[in-house]
């Protein structure tokens, strides 16, 4: 479904990523570790499209299709969906307007007819359900005085609402107490099915014991040093990253 | 994401510039003591009045142009306007729609503001101003039996007399600024309503206002007086077909409130804003201002400028009476070589008195916006208080937002709050929302709506939808 060949990113003429190599099969739940500074952030900016990153080699595609090609919102309506680090505030925004517009403009792409604002609404509240998250969220502005909690949950709500194919999920973890996190996760996994695939940064151990992923990358210096199972994740909690480095003579 | 390209910025072409052939009766372009006179004359005005236009005539040319605002246009020739255009009626007027030139009716209808389908329909009352006379006035009988006056202010002088004589000029006096001193002398029609003693005004009262007749500067006069513990609810919307040569407009609008009386005045002015290289469009030089003489009294201005080359226009409101309330809500969007100078005053005289300022300015292309509002507080305006919100919104970085409050206060209870935040169109909110799917102009579109969300809310609920639509409609093409 995605496949990421030799990607070099540079940002202000720095090179960040440096040959990332990186396949994921529909169904498919990668997590992607490394230390703060490693990457993590650039590699799921760049899939979903994110200005101020220069690809100086490699590609990216996704169901055959060249990504790096299109703008963000194409990549949305193919079904990249991006669960954001720091999800921006959006003052007098409507939550739902924008998801509504969001829906049908890849619904119009699909040439599938656009949903009605009765149907839109019921879906919007069966989602809503799936994260806990309270109605009166969705009529208010687009992350407006929400918690760092609050902002999350709506990230994965909007996931659910939009029904990618390919979710990056950024660090989702971040910031969350142990309940919402829970919560998040069961949100997550519920998304979670064979024709979907999902890709979670992270630099923490911890949301994988909520959400199995079957392949763990150690992303460290803008490479991929080391793929392997959930196991390769415990052993990065237990002995943190510079044997992988040593490891790889890096 | 793209970069914003200024000179792509907002530079669609306005919907709305066709001109309708019908014949006008024009005047020479020229301005003296006899034009007035003509206008008067053909107005059937009685002497007063006619003295009333003469010594504000006399006193205009006194004056000189205002040079304070932060806009800049070459001189205007006052001789070289024609100060009197009216379309041809083979009667003294349209009985009825059925009379009306069809030909109007078909401008209207491009407009989008069906005049049969807004009577039937919105329950609107519409006093269409069309080249200076007005022709079609509807609903008028539904509003005499609610003893509401509705009419063209030329009407008003005939049939009111007293009226319109005892509160013309009350609010913005013959000599109050250049501007207003020429509209004293030269105004052609406008609006009159009077609400009586706790009456509410049984419906929405609009004026569409049109510039038609090539050269010809319009000069409306609106006059409303809402009497003790009356309600009214005014909506004002322009449009104006495409020309070449600066249109000057400069209308004067006065509002009276007594005693427990609220007053809502509502526009949303989409006047030909020139081309993307700033040849042509309106020269906006409004002076509005509201006498809040009662009691309790309230006025509250809401506008919404997307057009014009030029704005000039601070919708004002002096607090005389104790506990009076005044309000401004503004959104204003300037694009390609559009510059506004807008804002309010509000003048607390009577104790207690409070005002709320919201001003939304919009930027994009080589758009320049100013606020420029004056909180003054009156010695004896006891426990008087003020808040004021101005935030600007920049797209693209050829354009310019700036800000001017003054702030005199002579009381000391007063409370006077003031914030302003000015900021650019966030890379990061377009970057969300695109990646939501929702596509770059889309967003824009969506992040303006909801900055200026404060100000359509205060808007009468089928002005708020015209509102929205408009910002997009203004927006299209504002990124690149």
């Amino acid at each position: 479904m995605l496949k990421i060949e030799n990607l070099h990113v540079r940002v202000d003429g720095k090179a960040i990523l440096k040959g990332i190599n990186l396949h994921v099969r529909a169904g498919e739940v990668h997590a992607i570790m490394g230390p703060n500074g490693s990457g993590k952030s650039t590699l799921s900016n760049v899939i979903a499209g994110r200005d101020g990153y220069e690809v100086s080699e490699g590609s990216i595609r996704f169901k055959g299709k060249d990504l790096l090609g299109m703008a963000p919102e194409e990549r949305a309506w193919e079904g990249v969906f991006l669960a954001f680090q720091y999800p921006v505030e959006i003052p007098g925004v409507n939550n739902t307007y924008l998801l509504k517009a969001g829906v049908n403009a890849r619904r119009r792409h699909l040439g599938l007819p656009e949903l009605d604002a009765m149907d839109f609404m019921q879906r919007v509240k069966e989602k809503a359900k799936l994260v806990e998250l309270d109605p009166s969220f969705l009529s208010r502005g687009v992350n407006e005085g929400f918690s760092g909690g609050e902002k999350k949950r709506n990230e994965i709500f909007q996931m659910a609402v939009l029904e990618p194919e390919l979710a990056l999920l950024d660090e989702t973890d971040s910031g969350l107490d142990i309940d919402a996190l829970r919560v998040v996760a069961g949100g997550v996994n519920r998304l979670r099915s064979p024709e979907r695939a999902i890709v979670m940064v992270t630099h923490y151990q911890r949301l994988l014991d909520y959400i199995q992923p079957d392949i763990v990358h150690v992303l460290v210096d803008g490479r991929i040093l080391k793929s392997g199972d959930k196991a390769l994740a415990l052993e990065l909690e237990a002995r943190g990253y510079d044997w992988v480095r040593e490891e790889a003579g890096a | 994401m793209t970069v914003l390209k200024p000179e792509q910025a907002a530079s669609r072409e306005y919907q709305a510039g066709f001109v309708t052939d019908i014949e006008s009766d024009t005047l020479p372009p020229g301005l003296n003591e006899d034009v007035i006179r003509h206008i008067s004359a053909k107005k059937d005005e009685p002497e007063w009045l006619l003295e009333w236009r003469l010594e504000a005539f006399r006193h205009w040319q006194t004056m000189s142009e205002p040079r304070w605002a932060a806009v800049d246009y070459p001189p205007i020739d006052y001789q070289a306007i024609s100060y009197y255009s009216a379309p041809k009626s083979k009667e003294d007027g349209p009985k009825s729609l059925d009379e009306v030139d069809p030909k109007l009716l078909e401008t209207y209808e491009k407009l989008g503001i069906p005049l049969r389908e807004q009577e039937m329909l919105a329950g609107v009352a519409v006093d269409a101003v069309f080249d200076s006379v007005s022709v079609a006035t509807t609903f008028r009988e539904k509003l005499a039996e609610a003893g509401v006056i509705f009419c063209p202010i030329s009407e008003a002088v005939r049939e009111y007399p007293e009226l319109v004589r005892q509160y013309l000029g009350s609010v913005v006096p013959t000599g109050d600024n250049f501007f207003a001193a020429l509209n004293s002398a030269v105004f052609t029609d406008g609006s009159f309503v009077y609400i009586p003693k706790g009456v509410r005004c049984p419906m929405e009262l609009s004026t569409y206002f049109r510039i038609n007749a090539s050269n010809t500067g319009q000069f409306e006069r609106t006059l409303i007086i809402a009497d003790e513990g009356a309600y009214v609810s005014y909506l004002e919307g322009c449009t104006a077909p495409q020309r070449d040569e600066n249109q000057l407009h400069a209308a004067v609008v006065e509002l009276v409130a007594l005693d427990d009386a609220q007053i809502k005045y509502s526009t949303v002015q989409n006047w030909y804003p020139g081309d993307e290289n700033g040849v042509g469009g309106i020269y906006n030089f409004v002076t509005k201002r509201a006498d809040c003489r009662g009691k309790r009294s309230k006025v509250s201005w809401t506008q919404v400028e997307t057009g014009s080359a030029i704005t000039w226009k601070y919708p004002s409101c002096i607090l005389r009476g104790d506990d009076s309330v005044g309000e401004f809500y503004s959104v204003a969007l300037t694009k390609m070589h559009q510059q506004a100078d807008t804002g309010t005053k509000m003048i607390h005289l009577g104790r207690n008195t409070r005002s709320t300022i919201v001003s939304k300015g919009i930027a994009a292309g080589y758009g320049q916006q100013s606020y420029r509002g004056l909180v003054r507080i009156g010695k004896d305006a006891h426990g008087a208080r003020n808040y004021t919100q101005c935030d600007s919104l920049l797209i693209g970085d050829r354009c310019g937002a700036h800000t001017f409050p003054y702030v005199e206060v002579k009381n000391p209870s007063a409370v006077v709050e003031h914030e302003a935040t000015t900021s650019k169109i966030g890379e990061d909110q377009l970057f969300y929302c695109r990646a939501r799917g929702v596509p770059e102009e889309d967003a824009v579109n969506l992040i303006v709506n909801g900055f200026c969300k404060d100000v359509f809310n205060e808007l009468p609920m089928e002005f708020a939808v015209e509102a929205n639509r408009l910002m997009e409609v203004s927006l299209e093409g504002a990124v690149g």
